[in-house]
């Protein structure tokens, strides 16, 4: 994870849900395979699109549902970051330790458009539309999150410390 | 100290005198429960774990297994199980959906701290139990350090009063709440009050466990005499330690719910915040399927009224019932007490245990175009299968009285 982000911004609406992300019949597949079928009935063919570096960004309750890693699918696609109005509380928490930052910006899809540039400053909680435009900030992730994304997620924590032999493939699949 | 049940909690298990919203505390978490589908893909072996008797697994997703993938996972599991010594595994057979099994095993106690991949585990609440679902490297980091951290939310209070009336559950109670105040994203929700006692325990989990349907953090109950009732039938030899909100706990809204006033309540397609109506506005809609399970409402109270209102009835012509037993022993108990026999001879499908058709992963997903009504836990837009069929939401009593009449119908008109 970098502190500075530039990418395009994919602008979405508000209480996009996990099944919308990862639904059931991908949790069947290999993670790559899942992975091409983000916002496959809200936006079908956006995985085609999407470029490494480009940040999500969505409005109100973003995540709400369940645990399923959507973090690894979105990695996995290079999304840089995720940026929302507010986030729900298990997602944003399953993204930091699937280590994709996740930074709450409230006023975010009014300031900026979709497909537009943006930069995206994960420890400020700023992100600036270009060319040139109003930065609009939130409130800065704590320090120690900002520790596990840096870190890249929780695993590689866990291999530092023993508890895991050498393998940094993500704990697991999914849940309901 | 002016604390709320989930802040008093949050406060023991972390050794604090006082918290507050917007506080980060890092706590030992007293139960943490593993489910089948981590053990599906990509598990990384451990070295070592904190401690396996705080640990439990519990084979409830895809079971038995309907890939060879998910057969995989099992083979992991049980080796696992065996090599740290993990006495709670409920393998097939003896499983249930992961929330059923921890209240019939009492694995979720007054003032504990739970942590469970799946994000229904909110469910606990209903015990007293500080319960969220975390995503699966999460659990997988507290299986090893027996620890996690949490920022205390500020909390609802939903101040119940009144009696629950007959044939309204608490589906119907959550329904109200969803509908009438939408989400409560990165906000606790805690239920009490006099109306408190006429709500059976079954129908507080489900209340619990729908908290995680509008975004709720944690949702906590009160552990009142029936709650406690409930434990020591299944623990008694546990010392509980019941935690209640200070007289001065400080909330970020107080709603009062009349709990005499309720009727059946149907969500609409999509989700339920803001998108709950009485069932009389939607008793126009026809429906291909009726679905009646998970942890949500697979319980043996919801398979009885299911039973009651198909008795001598049968499910209308082009419609499917499929009823999903939370447990094996809800199924067995199910089966001596002639529940299944009633629904069967009514036209039901009556599956395994299962989380199965409720997250569209096997038995009984929809096509395209169809429509269902469901007493399971979330109607987002695909949750069932085709994004392009329609979930409507009920209790099980709406779901069973619509399946008889094929369109959604007020469960008080039949069993009147």
């Amino acid at each position: 994870m970098s502190g500075v982000i530039e990418g395009r911004a994919w602008v979405f609406g508000n209480s996009v849900d996990t099944d919308n992300m990862y639904p059931g019949y991908a949790m069947k597949l290999p993670v790559e395979e899942a992975a091409r079928h983000v916002f496959y009935a809200l936006r079908p063919g956006w995985t085609e699109q999407v470029r490494p570096g480009d940040v999500v960004v969505a409005g109100r309750n973003f995540g709400i549902g369940s645990s399923r890693p959507v973090a690894e699918l979105f990695r996995l696609l290079g999304v840089a970051a995720l940026v929302a109005e507010e986030f729900n509380s298990l997602f944003l928490r399953n993204s930091i330790n699937y280590g994709l930052p996740a930074v709450t910006i409230p006023g975010v899809t009014a300031a900026v458009t979709d497909g537009q540039d943006v930069t995206l400053d994960i420890a400020d909680a700023t992100l600036t539309p270009l060319p040139g435009g109003q930065p609009v900030a939130g409130s800065p992730l704590p320090g120690f999150v900002l520790d596990i994304l840096a870190q890249g997620g929780l695993m590689p924590k866990l291999v530092a410390d023993g508890y895991v032999a050498g393998a940094t493939g993500a704990a697991g699949h999914p849940a309901g | 100290m002016s604390m709320t049940i989930i802040e008093k909690i949050l406060a023991r298990a972390s050794g604090q005198q006082h918290v507050a919203p917007g506080d980060v505390v890092v706590c030992e978490v007293d139960m943490t429960v593993l489910i089948d589908l981590q053990f599906a893909t990509k598990w990384p072996p451990p070295r070592r774990i904190a401690d396996p008797d705080r640990l439990a697994i519990v084979m409830d997703h895809a079971v038995p297994a309907p890939s060879i993938a998910d057969a995989d996972g099992g083979v992991v599991a049980r080796a696992f199980a065996q090599e740290f010594g993990v006495e709670r595994f409920f393998d097939v057979g003896r499983h249930g959906i992961c929330h059923q099994v921890i209240a019939e095993n009492a694995l979720a106690r007054p003032g504990e701290i739970l942590a469970c991949t799946d994000s229904h585990t909110c469910a606990a609440g209903a015990y007293n139990t500080a319960a969220r679902g975390l995503g699966p490297v999460e659990i997988y980091s507290i299986m090893c350090t027996g620890q996690t951290w949490f920022q205390v939310a500020p909390t609802i209070r939903y101040e119940l009063v009144g009696t629950l009336p007959e044939l309204i559950s608490g589906k119907d109670v959550f329904l109200h709440i969803a509908g009438t105040y939408g989400d409560a994203t990165n906000h606790s929700l805690e239920l009490g009050g006099e109306g408190l006692a006429t709500i059976p325990m079954n129908d507080r989990r489900t209340i619990a466990t729908q908290g995680a349907e509008i975004s709720a953090d944690f949702t906590t109950f009160p552990a009142d005499e029936r709650c406690l009732a409930f434990l020591a039938e299944r623990a008694p030899q546990a010392d509980l330690e019941p935690v209640d909100p200070d007289p001065d706990a400080r909330y970020a809204d107080v709603r009062e719910v009349d709990l005499s006033a309720l009727e059946p309540y149907v969500a609409r397609p999509g989700g339920v915040a803001d998108n709950a109506h009485p069932v009389s506005e939607l008793e126009s809609v026809a429906v291909n399927q009726c679905f009646i399970g998970s942890c949500a409402n697979g319980q043996l109270e919801d398979l009885a009224i299911a039973a009651s209102v198909l008795d001598g009835r049968r499910v209308a012509d082009g419609v499917r019932l499929i009823v999903t037993p939370a447990s094996q022993a809800v199924y067995a108990e199910a089966l001596r007490r002639g529940y299944l026999e009633t629904l069967a001879d009514a036209g039901a499908v009556i599956t395994n245990s299962t989380c199965g058709a409720c997250f569209g992963y096997h038995m009984g997903l929809l096509g395209a175009g169809e429509v269902c009504l469901t007493a399971s836990t979330r109607n987002f837009r695909g949750r069932m299968g085709s994004p392009d069929a329609e979930i409507y939401m009920g209790s099980p009593a709406t779901v069973a009285a619509s399946a008889v009449a094929g369109r959604i119908t007020d469960p008080r008109g039949v069993l009147a």
